[in-house]
């Protein structure tokens, strides 16, 4: 129990995937114009990792890990294909679900709701967890039962949604700034994302 | 067919400056800030990417119109995920330190945008040759943010390039510091986020 608390507030805070590790920078930059779409954005990321991580904890350790399916055979070269099957199939369950339940939030999000099955935030927490699971079970960071993997997608993908609604919100506040023109746009939000990456460094010797 | 007619130049030279990738169409930001703290990773990683782009670009071009509309993503993500497969494992054979410090990011190659920006939209349209070409031209175009940024962040955070010490001891001497914030993964956001300022501030003058 300590430890999934502890992996949990280390996914959000210090393994933070925006600010830490840079993962899902895209859609993260082109669709925190407002909060509103924010929020939409990284509740959908939220789930897709909710749902995909624990599957592909179970595919790597049951399948693709060494002497799994034959004696002696270490298919984890196989890995990335099979991530990314499972995620774009779990993409497209996601969108048609919010098709047809909220079709303003579907047209709000466009084009960036199917390209979540290219949001390198979905991949990488994947690959993360297949670095993790050959960690010592002693390292807070180790993810060694598919609950585990459950809570670390859950907290990674809070730690998004909460990286882009405050985004959100300050650019909300920033179209009333006087910012130089070529700054304008894309060139301050970098700037404003590297204040904010260095506002979460604080975090970094967090123990739990 | 000329190999080199006017449109062919354009479809290599556009991406490096009017057209860039990372600058202004805003595509692969994430692993371009990831793996630049120091400058081999970043040349290893720009090169993977260029030689992936390129390629992925050719083989979507010569089946682009076999592919059925309603699943090219995943036709699209399956021909990309072979090839950073293979990439990886000649990366772990050939260049195992390096493999290393890229961890995960050379398999975030298949989630980088500018493959899947570039396939949708130009290998879908375009005969194989000038894919080919539009896929090194963007992946140079990439690969040249991660240098400048990978440089940068070398040179004043560890005092040394590709890890030889350019700065001289003697300015260590008379009090000279390395800047440790440069080796954090926030500055890397800001120094891409004064490239775009340059890059914007001289492309734009006349408007």
């Amino acid at each position: 129990m300590e430890h999934a608390i502890s992996l949990f507030f280390r996914s959000i805070f210090v393994d933070n995937m925006i600010f830490a590790f840079f993962l899902g920078m895209c859609s993260y930059l082109a669709v925190s114009k407002t909060v509103k779409t924010s929020i939409g954005l990284g509740l959908a990321v939220t789930f897709v990792l909710f749902v995909t991580v624990p599957v592909d904890y179970l595919l790597q350790t049951k399948v693709l890990g060494p002497n799994c399916l034959v004696e002696g055979v270490d298919l984890s070269y196989l890995s990335f294909i099979l991530f990314i099957a499972v995620i774009a199939g779990m993409v497209q369950l996601v969108e048609m679900t919010v098709e047809k339940y909220s079709p303003s939030l579907y047209a709000a999000l466009g084009i960036f709701l199917p390209l979540i099955a290219v949001n390198c935030a979905i991949m990488g927490a994947s690959l993360f967890m297949q670095q993790r699971i050959l960690l010592e079970p002693t390292n807070t960071q180790a993810i060694t039962s598919v609950w585990d993997a459950m809570v670390y997608a859950v907290g990674s993908g809070i730690g998004w949604t909460l990286a882009i609604v405050s985004l959100g919100a300050i650019r909300e506040k920033m179209q009333y700034g006087d910012v130089p023109r070529p700054l304008q746009g894309l060139g301050i939000t970098f700037i404003t994302v590297g204040l904010m990456a260095m506002a979460m460094m604080c975090f970094s010797g967090l123990n739990i | 067919m000329a190999l080199f007619n006017k449109q062919n130049k354009e479809a290599l030279t556009n991406p490096l400056n009017l057209d860039h990738p990372i600058l202004v169409q805003v595509l692969g930001i994430c692993s371009a800030l990831a793996v630049t703290s120091q400058l081999k990773p970043a040349i290893v990683m720009g090169l993977a990417v260029t030689v992936i782009t390129a390629f992925a670009n050719v083989i979507i071009s010569l089946i682009r119109n076999t592919i059925p509309n309603r699943i090219r993503i995943v036709v699209q993500l399956v021909v990309v995920a072979a090839l950073v497969t293979i990439v990886s494992q000649i990366l772990k054979a050939f260049a195992y330190d390096v493999s290393v410090q890229l961890s995960v990011y050379v398999g975030l190659i298949i989630t980088n945008c500018i493959l899947m920006g570039r396939l949708e939209a130009f290998a879908m349209q375009n005969k194989p040759w000038p894919s080919f070409l539009d896929g090194i031209g963007n992946g140079l175009g990439y690969a040249m943010i991660l240098v400048i940024v990978g440089a940068f962040r070398e040179l004043f955070g560890r005092g040394t390039l590709l890890g030889f010490q350019v700065v001289p001891d003697a300015c260590y001497d008379m009090g000279y510091m390395n800047n440790g914030m440069m080796t954090m993964p926030a500055m890397a956001l800001i120094l891409v986020g004064c490239v775009i300022w340059v890059h914007r501030a001289y492309f734009y003058k006349e408007k």
